[in-house]
């Protein structure tokens, strides 16, 4: 048993190590440090918790037996997971702790040791904490449930659109008003758990339904957002229980989770009210496809003459999409890159901040394949370079290497920042087919007379470039 | 009715080019028209009358009465307008600027005119840009004339017969004649030195091989468009310093010094001439213009102290095939443009940016000149604004300051909301709030500075550690309370326990998987 006192500066300490956790991975250098002290701050809080003044050994057994139930889980999947995968962990993930959340507001409420001793002002506040934290606790939770769903392909993509969706959601929202209301004017637990459950259902069904309502390519947005709603909810929580820790915690990965929507949202020149509202492309889409269809002929390339391009280049830049990571074809990628860097060709790679389906996706997958991180450029890096490139290689990306984001105002992605391909002396699109992206725009790069496209798998037309680049 | 395109023989004394060839007649003829070639329009640059027959094309003795739309070279002569059709329509260069006489008696044909010098310089246009292609010949044929004139071997040798030391080139202007000079005369193996007013372009020179010999005087040269413009009087002195020196070191120099508009800047003056070596060379591209050189003569070759002057006013011509295949290209590309529903009828839509500034007469009306195009796209300068929200970068800087308005309305509105608070909120839960406002700006500050590459390490480490919310379920299993009664133990400490094992599922999981991730990142 240690003290309060001591359990608290515990406390401080954690929270001092989790600043430090986020502030490591300012660079990969110190990122793996960053990570430590997030683990020993996380273990330096549950161990203070755990022996500190508010359990008592009863509990022990419980807690012991649950902890290394989710560990032997955690781990499991942390092993298993693939990179490609990572969003889809993420989600799950994000939802877990949604869950709980929820369960620990209800277990709150009904703990008269927790709720019986407040009067007047404090109790109201007390009980709107609650209903605060159960609610977005379960917008999270079912949210990040959809968001996996659409993620692991176990649900279309496509955004799915209700009429009158907005009419929906600002019922609902009166609805929780309403109810929220009703539950902080009850005196007894089972007078309140109505209005309380009401409020859950209302809120998982809109946390399926914000998710539901937006597409595939603005999956980055949502995850980071859901990372959000995660640390608020455990700041809410935190509120609840009178626990600064949590607070502190929950409001610095809710900010962080605000922060990179908002970098997200600027990256495809969206508004965030917009992207949340959800149905990209189809209110602005259908006419502006209609006015501007690019016209002209694309013209083929074959896995051998794109391999005779690459070596005689002197400049290659390879941007990476979605189709990369769909195909698993990063390794494939570095293969070539190593064979192109040791014939004295400058390979780099540039990389969209949207690219995939998580912010940083690209990232995390290059590095899987070793491809050095110091040859990996963000967009503003790479871009002055494009004209100076022999050879731009786009693999399974669409959106991002779209002109018309700066040539034609009419587009749906008008003033998006894109990765100038085009002004490389030839770009080679590597796709599956003439499909438009998820934006559901044609993109008049493929029509451009330096552009070559390379139908078919990424994965297998690699390895044909490689192959023909060997011989 | 699909129209007549028709290509008559150009009549300028000297000009060997023709307007379309062979390879694109078939091309055009895809787009639904009809081509009709004068008989021997292509003789001079080596394309038969039977190829054109073989790739569809009538061949007829006059091509102007039938004519729908005509391909032509030069700007038309006189005598050419008036055997227009009245109302048919023109493509070819015109300099409507030098030729206001020339644009006239086209409108008084109620002739609709391209011009093919007045393509406005955007990404989108540098297909049909034919200014561009024959620069490029002009610049290859500067080299290839005055290697033919220059007494010595471009590259240097050691040979059994003694050393030749390599050629000294020095070109004034890096447009598209002078980038295609540079690459021509270093892949001769000549030493390639070059100048331009606009500095950006110093590693374009480096790609081909030059290397850049700056003006040591701080001014911006670029003006509308990517095209150089006029210097201040300072610049000048100090470039004429420059131009001296290379003088006196160089064994030839191409200048290819042209401002849109004006008179082609006098860059070499007769004294430096007279300090260059006997049997230099110097290849005036501007001579047309006036030459950079005040000793040029236009459309001669002189030799004057000692030192041939080249002011050939044709040298595009001088590549007949070459340069007709490209600009063939170049009409062929704006065909497309002008018919993009490939049924042989033109549409001149003025509301397209690239075909409104083309046409320099519509129907009889003057439309030239046209508004100034919106970005510059050949060369944009560093300072100009994006076309886009300017992307701030991720990190190191919080983004641009907000206007002074939208921040006056946030603080506004979150004073209100504090002091609603304040008036309201319990001592305890004040205090609450002060943690949770601060750290909400710590962890603002501290996740501006993390690299975009780490964003998913990011997200599953903050969803690692949201796994704190943990606490919340760890003080509820067994809390140190004497009196349980009326506590609902078992549904709390059921609610409690799941909770414990959700989290720890996270916590431990998303601890493991940063781990797994960041231990990838190397250098």
């Amino acid at each position: 048993m240690i003290s309060p006192t001591l359990s608290t500066v515990a406390y401080v300490g954690a929270t001092i190590l989790f600043i430090l956790s986020l502030g490591g991975l300012s660079s990969p250098e110190s990122s793996r440090r960053g990570n430590l002290y997030g683990m020993i701050g996380m273990t330096l809080a549950v161990l203070a918790t755990v022996f500190g003044p508010n359990v008592t050994t009863g509990g022990l057994a419980w807690i012991l037996g649950a902890m290394v139930l989710g560990a032997a889980i955690g781990l499991y999947a942390a092993r298993v997971v693939r990179m490609t995968q990572m969003p889809e962990l993420v989600a799950l993930m994000h939802s877990l702790v949604g869950l709980a959340a929820v369960l620990i507001g209800y277990a709150n409420y009904i703990d008269p040791a927790a709720t019986g001793h407040l009067q007047g002002a404090e109790k109201t506040i007390h009980e709107l904490e609650i209903y605060v934290g159960v609610l977005i606790g379960a917008v999270t939770f079912s949210g990040s449930l959809i968001a996996f769903g659409k993620l692991s392909a176990k649900i279309s993509g496509k955004p799915v659109l209700i009429p009158a969706r907005h009419w929906i959601n600002l019922a609902g929202l009166l609805v929780v008003i309403y109810f929220g209301g009703v539950f902080i004017h009850t005196h007894a637990v089972a007078e309140g758990m109505m209005p309380l459950v009401v409020m859950t259902v209302v809120a998982l069904l809109f946390g399926i339904h914000m998710v539901m309502a937006i597409g595939g390519a603005d999956m980055p947005v949502v995850i980071s957002m859901l990372n959000s709603y995660s640390g608020w909810a455990a700041a809410a929580t935190g509120f609840m229980l009178s626990n600064d820790l949590l607070i502190v915690t929950g409001a610095l990965v809710g900010s962080s989770g605000a922060i990179l929507s908002y970098i997200m949202c600027r990256a495809m020149n969206r508004n965030f009210i917009a992207v949340i509202a959800g149905g990209f492309g189809t209110a602005g889409g259908a006419p502006a496809a209609a006015g501007a269809q690019p016209a002209g002929e694309v013209h083929p390339i074959s896995a051998a003459e794109t391999a005779e391009l690459l070596r005689a280049a002197k400049n290659v830049i390879i941007v990476p999409g979605y189709g990369m990571a769909v195909a698993q074809a990063q390794h494939t990628v570095y293969e070539m890159t190593k064979q192109l860097r040791e014939h004295g060709v400058n390979v780099r790679f540039g990389i969209h901040p949207v690219a995939g389906r998580m912010p940083g996706h690209m990232n995390v997958l290059l590095a899987e394949a070793k491809v050095p991180y110091d040859i990996v450029m963000e967009m503003d890096e790479i871009n002055p370079d494009f004209p100076d490139t022999d050879v731009a290689m786009v693999i399974g990306a669409n959106d991002i290497v779209n002109p018309a984001a700066q040539e034609d105002p009419t587009s749906p992605i008008a003033g998006m920042p894109v990765l100038e391909v085009w002004k490389a002396k030839t770009s080679i699109v590597m796709k599956r087919s003439m499909a438009s992206g998820y934006a559901g725009i044609d993109n008049p790069l493929f029509y451009k007379d330096n552009n070559r496209m390379l139908f078919g798998d990424a994965k297998k037309m690699l390895d044909e470039v490689l192959v023909a680049q060997k011989a | 009715m699909p129209q007549l395109i028709a290509v008559p023989r150009e009549t300028a004394a000297g000009e060997k080019r023709v307007a379309t060839v062979p390879e694109v007649v078939e091309k055009l003829i895809k787009l639904g028209f009809r081509v009709a070639v004068q008989s021997g329009a292509g003789d001079a640059a080596n394309f038969a009358d039977d190829t054109y027959r073989a790739a569809g094309a009538e061949i007829v003795g006059d091509v102007w009465s039938s004519a729908d739309i005509v391909f032509k070279v030069r700007a038309p002569s006189m005598a050419e307008v008036q055997l227009m059709r009245p109302g048919s329509a023109l493509v070819s260069f015109i300099w409507p600027a030098q030729n206001p006489e020339l644009m006239q008696a086209l409108a008084q044909r109620k002739a609709t005119v391209l011009a093919m010098d007045s393509v406005p310089r955007i990404s989108r246009a540098q297909k049909l840009d034919a200014l561009s292609s024959m620069a490029n010949i002009a610049g290859y044929r500067a080299v290839i004339e005055a290697a033919h004139h220059f007494g010595r071997f471009f590259t240097g040798q050691i040979t059994a017969a003694g050393k030749v030391p390599p050629a000294k080139v020095f070109i004034i202007g890096a447009g598209v004649a002078g980038l295609a000079a540079i690459g021509t005369a270093s892949g001769l193996g000549a030493i390639v030195r070059a100048n331009d007013t606009r500095p950006e372009v110093a590693d374009q020179i480096k790609s081909l091989g030059g290397e850049f010999v700056p003006v040591e005087y701080v001014e911006e040269g670029a003006g509308v468009g990517g095209y150089a413009k006029v210097m201040s009087e300072g610049f000048q002195k100090a470039q004429a310093a420059v131009f001296a020196k290379q003088a006196k070191e160089v064994d030839v120099i191409i200048t290819t010094a042209l401002i849109p508009g004006k008179p082609a800047p006098k860059l070499i003056s007769a004294e430096m001439v007279r300090s260059m070596k006997p049997g230099s060379v110097i290849v005036d591209l501007a001579a047309e213009q006036g030459g950079n050189c005040e000793l040029t003569e236009p459309g001669q070759v002189v030799v004057k102290h000692g030192v041939t002057i080249i002011g050939y006013t044709d040298l595009p011509s001088r590549l007949a095939r070459q340069s007709s295949t490209l600009y063939a290209t170049n009409l062929l590309r704006l065909a497309e443009e002008l018919c993009k529903t490939k049924d042989g009828v033109i549409n001149v839509n003025m509301d397209d940016e690239v075909i409104r500034g083309t046409t320099v007469i519509k129907d009889g009306a003057v439309t030239w000149p046209p508004p100034p195009p919106k970005l510059s796209a050949a060369l944009p300068k560093p300072a100009a604004p994006k076309p886009a929200v300017p992307a701030a970068k991720g990190h190191g800087a919080a983004g641009a300051p907000a206007s002074a308005k939208s921040t006056a309305i946030v603080f506004l509105v979150a004073a209100v909301l504090f002091w609603f608070i304040g008036a309201n909120a319990p001592a305890a839960f004040i205090e609450h709030f002060t943690v949770f406002v601060l750290a909400c700006f710590v962890g603002y500050m501290v996740i501006w500075n993390v690299t975009p590459a780490l964003h998913t390490p990011l997200m599953s480490v903050t969803n690692a550690i949201s796994s704190i919310i943990a606490i919340g379920a760890l003080v509820q299993v067994a809390p140190p309370i004497g009196d349980s009664a009326g506590r609902p133990t078992t549904w709390i400490v059921g609610l409690a326990v799941v909770s414990i094992a959700l989290v720890a599922i996270n916590m431990f999981g998303g601890f493991a998987v940063t781990q797994r991730m960041l231990q990838m990142f190397r250098k």
